[in-house]
């Protein structure tokens, strides 16, 4: 086996890190850990809005995976990472209609296949599948957006489970940069607005931020490459969704990432073309 | 083939397939836009061209027309809100969101329908509004002695139901609070004696919702009344601040349950533990309906704040929390709305419940839960036997010429399924009270809903700062202090009603603007009555902060209708838990006697069922609460029909 590290994806990434050895536990953690999430939250507190909707996100991303790649590529892609997508997708959407799911899911997959440039895709998939269905269906479709439960146990669960894989997969650095800076905004935003900071800091606490942090923004297809770049450009999606919020946009990390993260990539590439540029002059 | 060709072909291949996908990705954006539309009722929704025209124009398209006739009719109110705890200020206008509520009733027995109206401010005065017969109401209350019931140290009102829970004949008055509930005792017609020292009720619940029923079937009616906040909980005199409910979702930190069993002799015994009656969920509605074909009635609760709950009645000696069997618990909502309607003519009493939509915010959607037939769904099919399955099976013998009664059924619970999407009464908003009944007399029933919860600034929303708050942990949102301050700023406000009107074939469509209803105050209680015995359901709608509106019905001539008032012998004698079903031109409607429904909300207890252009009613079946069966054949139609339950 190559050399590689498996970093949390959704957009079936695997990143190529020297010095770390890929296995299949890497691989296979995250699925494991947000399908351990799903099922624990539901058994604990019926969260799902119904099996079958889930199971149709799930379905669709993975079936549409196959289908692209297969056709794109010519070879049958693992599916861990549609898994991740189709999954993320059932948990974040909430709506009473089966088609959001499956749009949702659909668009996800297929913008890695669209959205590219100099071979990377450009958005975080289901990122950008959720950006989208609430973008356009705003009156059919809402994310989760509550808190699981009042027991203190399951969000620390998650969160250590959360930062040890992150921790694994050399990303860590992306998720606690993004809680420092969104707890220090927090202060921002309540010497602004004059709320109370736990009102601002209340988001956190909700699973949506936990599968925000841990399975979205440490994405390694749709981060910038170096270290301080990472951490630079999650500083960033952490100050846009400041500006957001500020202007009352309720998913404002969703949006903040959407806007953030394909420009990091951009200019990340634009550097790179440029610096080969010069050394083939 | 060489390599550089092969190369050429992949090539070639792959553009081809990012021109295919790229194609599929824009499909599926624009796709989403059109869905996103019609499910909005955009399109489909909402009649087209939607406007207020005249009532020449709606009778003609739709066979009826509303139009607002309060203060015409001699009713001049606006409801005054409370005022709690000033360390609740910042965020006052919704916690001090309901209190408007509507009951009906002939109390006075002279064969029109009066209502009472609740008041929520300290020391503001409740009314009662007696129908004079021509069109106008006189507030008798002070009169009569069930005004101010909302004395300060005593609580504000937040709803009232009517009910003869001495079975002398004439409806007495159970209004309830956060604070003291109260129950009167109707003398006659002639004036109203406190009796709640005497009823044994207890000191002080903080509810919004209360419902009248004989769960035991002994011929006496019994209460329900349902906490909202802890009933350990002075609004007025804060301890704390951690008030609030712990979680948006999944809250069971809400006021306690209470079923009185009555005695027979002026006092209530508390049966909830014994009855298995124990929740903490924050109760918006309830409802009692016989759900189960048992003969017994069941309980719908629609919670705020989590799910809903449907409680079996074993034998009126025990009630089993069902909600997960029956689907109707399994997904955490905002309910604010408890109504039974045989919405597909075929026997089967569906439950509305209403919750809260926000486009781009929230998107809960109201549900329309309708029992699934054996091996089936629960759309309608159009047969009359399928209507079995939901008509009283009941207990004990049967009087003289009854048919007897089949056995009592093994109690069997029946899967419900959500029709709400499918048929098309989803999105209303920040949705309230709603009920079901047929407004054109086409012999379908219909459904009005009211909503909107704080209207307030017009250009700026709350909704930002709700949304925040209302997913954090328990820590936070259950401190009122945490929440971010209102600032004047409105919450779902402005929203416009729903007047959703049945097809008969499985669709309703919101005609609200067309038919005359434009109001956009923040609705709460709906009650339909006929007010002045014409054969057509009137609309008494209770506005939070707002005026009481009547929309008087007119309907297109031509259309026939049949109505039955019901008086229990061995039943109660409001004949509350009776079930009627007509059959006639080929189909059936089913209707249940109820002692509340809706939200904060009582109807008229007298049964309305439109009949279209039908000139006859095949057979009318009566299933009362004793256990007894009374068959009608061929009833005159266009009149009211009396009928006393043999002794």
């Amino acid at each position: 086996m190559t050399s590689e590290s498996a970093a949390l994806s959704s957009s079936g990434a695997v990143v190529e890190r020297p010095g770390l050895r890929f296995s299949l536990a890497n691989r296979l953690l995250p699925p494991i850990l947000i399908t351990c999430i799903l099922v624990g939250a539901h058994l604990s507190f019926g969260v799902l809005e119904s099996y079958t909707r889930t199971g149709l996100a799930i379905v669709t991303a993975i079936a549409a995976e196959l289908l692209m790649a297969r056709l794109t590529y010519g070879r049958w892609p693992h599916p861990a990472s549609a898994y991740i997508t189709g999954i993320s997708v059932g948990i974040l959407v909430r709506s009473p209609f089966l088609w959001p799911y499956a749009l949702a899911s659909l668009i996800s997959i297929t913008s890695k296949y669209v959205l590219r440039i100099k071979g990377r895709h450009l958005w975080n998939p289901s990122n950008l599948g959720v950006s989208a269905v609430l973008f356009l269906a705003p009156a059919s479709v809402s994310l989760l957006s509550i808190q699981w439960g009042n027991n203190i146990w399951p969000m620390v669960v998650i969160w250590t489970l959360g930062s040890v894989i992150v921790w694994r997969a050399g990303r860590l650095h992306i998720s606690a940069t993004y809680v420092a800076s969104f707890l220090f905004f927090s202060f921002v935003r309540s010497a602004i607005t004059g709320n109370p900071w736990l009102a601002n800091v209340a988001p956190i606490t909700g699973p949506m931020y936990q599968l925000f942090i841990f399975f979205m923004v440490t994405d390694p297809k749709t981060t910038v490459r170096p270290f301080w770049g990472q951490v630079a450009v999650v500083f960033m999606v952490a100050l846009v969704e400041t500006v957001l919020r500020l202007s009352e946009v309720v998913y404002a990390p969703f949006y903040a990432l959407f806007l953030v993260g394909p420009t990091a990539l951009l200019i990340e590439t634009y550097l790179e073309h440029t610096r080969r540029k010069a050394a083939t002059v | 083939m060489n390599p550089s060709r092969q190369s050429t072909v992949d090539g070639h291949r792959q553009r081809l397939l990012w021109v295919v996908w790229t194609t599929l990705l824009v499909a599926s954006l624009v796709a989403v836009k059109a869905l996103d539309r019609a499910s909005s009722g955009g399109a489909a929704g909402v009649v087209a061209g939607a406007g207020r025209r005249d009532q020449a124009d709606a009778l003609a398209r739709y066979g009826f027309a509303l139009e607002e006739v309060a203060r015409r009719s001699g009713v001049d109110y606006t409801h005054v809100a409370p005022v709690f705890d000033a360390r609740l200020a910042h965020i006052m206008p919704q916690v001090a969101s309901m209190g408007a509520a509507v009951a009906v009733a002939d109390f006075d027995r002279d064969g029109w329908q009066d209502f009472y109206v609740t008041n929520s401010g300290e020391g503001a005065l409740n009314r009662l509004y007696r129908n004079q017969g021509d069109g106008t109401f006189t507030n008798v209350a002070p009169d009569l002695g069930v005004a101010a019931v909302n004395r300060t140290g005593t609580g504000v009102s937040m709803g009232a139901i009517w009910a003869d829970y001495d079975n002398d004949g004439y409806e007495d008055l159970f209004v309830y609070k956060y604070g003291r509930p109260e129950l009167f005792h109707n003398d006659r017609g002639q004036s109203f004696t406190r009796v709640t020292d005497r009823a044994g009720l207890p000191e002080w619940v903080n509810a919004n919702s209360a419902v009248w029923l004989d769960y035991d079937r002994d011929g006496k009616l019994d209460l329900f009344l349902a906490g909202y906040w802890p009933e350990d909980l002075d609004l007025w005199h804060l301890k704390t601040t951690r008030i609030m409910p712990e979680s948006f979702e999944y809250a069971n930190n809400g006021g306690r349950k209470y079923m009185f069993h009555n005695r027979g002799d002026g006092t209530f015994e508390d049966t909830t533990a014994a009855l298995g009656l124990e929740s903490r969920r924050w109760t918006l509605a309830v409802g009692a309906a016989d759900l189960f074909g048992t003969g017994f009635p069941d309980l719908f609760l629609a919670n705020d704040y989590g799910i809903s709950q449907i409680y079996a009645n074993r034998g009126g000696k025990r009630f089993v929390d069902v909600s997960e069997e029956t689907n109707v618990g399994r997904t955490p909502k905002s309910g604010m709305n408890a109504a039974f309607g045989d919405v597909f003519n075929d026997g089967r009493l569906a439950i509305y419940k209403t919750n809260i939509s926000e486009p781009g915010v929230l998107v809960q959607a109201n549900d329309l839960w309708v029992p699934k037939r054996p091996g089936g769904t629960g759309r309608a099919g159009g047969t009359t036997a399928a209507g079995a399955a939901g008509r009283a099976g009941g207990t004990g013998g049967s009087g003289p010429g009854e048919p007897a009664l089949p056995a009592p059924r093994a109690p069997g619970i029946v899967e419900f399924e959500d029709l709400a999407s499918s048929v098309g009464v989803d999105f209303g908003g920040w949705s309230w009270g709603a009920q079901f009944g047929d407004l054109n007399n086409d012999g379908t029933l219909d459904l009005y809903l009211v909503n909107g919860y704080v209207s307030a600034g017009e250009r700026s929303s709350y909704w930002y700062d709700f949304a925040q708050i209302a997913v954090g942990h328990s820590a936070i949102i259950g401190d009122a202090q945490n929440w971010p301050a209102m600032k004047g700023r409105s919450l779902s406000g402005y929203q416009r009603k729903r007047v959703w009107l049945n097809d008969g074939v499985g669709r309703f469509t919101d005609v609200a603007p067309v038919v005359g209803v434009t109001d956009v105050y923040d609705g709460r209680a709906v009650a339909l009555a006929d007010l002045s015995n014409r054969g057509v359901v009137d609309v008494i709608v209770a506005n939070q902060r707002g005026p009481l509106l009547i929309y008087k019905n007119t309907v297109q001539p031509g259309r026939h209708w049949i109505d039955f008032e019901l008086e229990g012998a061995s039943s109660n004698r409001s004949a509350i838990g009776a079930r009627v079903q007509i059959e006639w031109n080929g189909q059936v409607q089913l209707q249940e006697v109820s002692g509340g429904s809706g939200f904060s909300a009582e109807n008229q207890r007298r049964l309305h069922y439109g009949l279209g252009s039908a000139s006859t009613v095949d057979r009318v079946e009566i299933s009362w609460p004793s256990g007894r069966r009374q068959t009608i054949d061929q009833p005159a139609i266009d009149r009211l029909h009396r009928i006393r339950e043999a002794p």
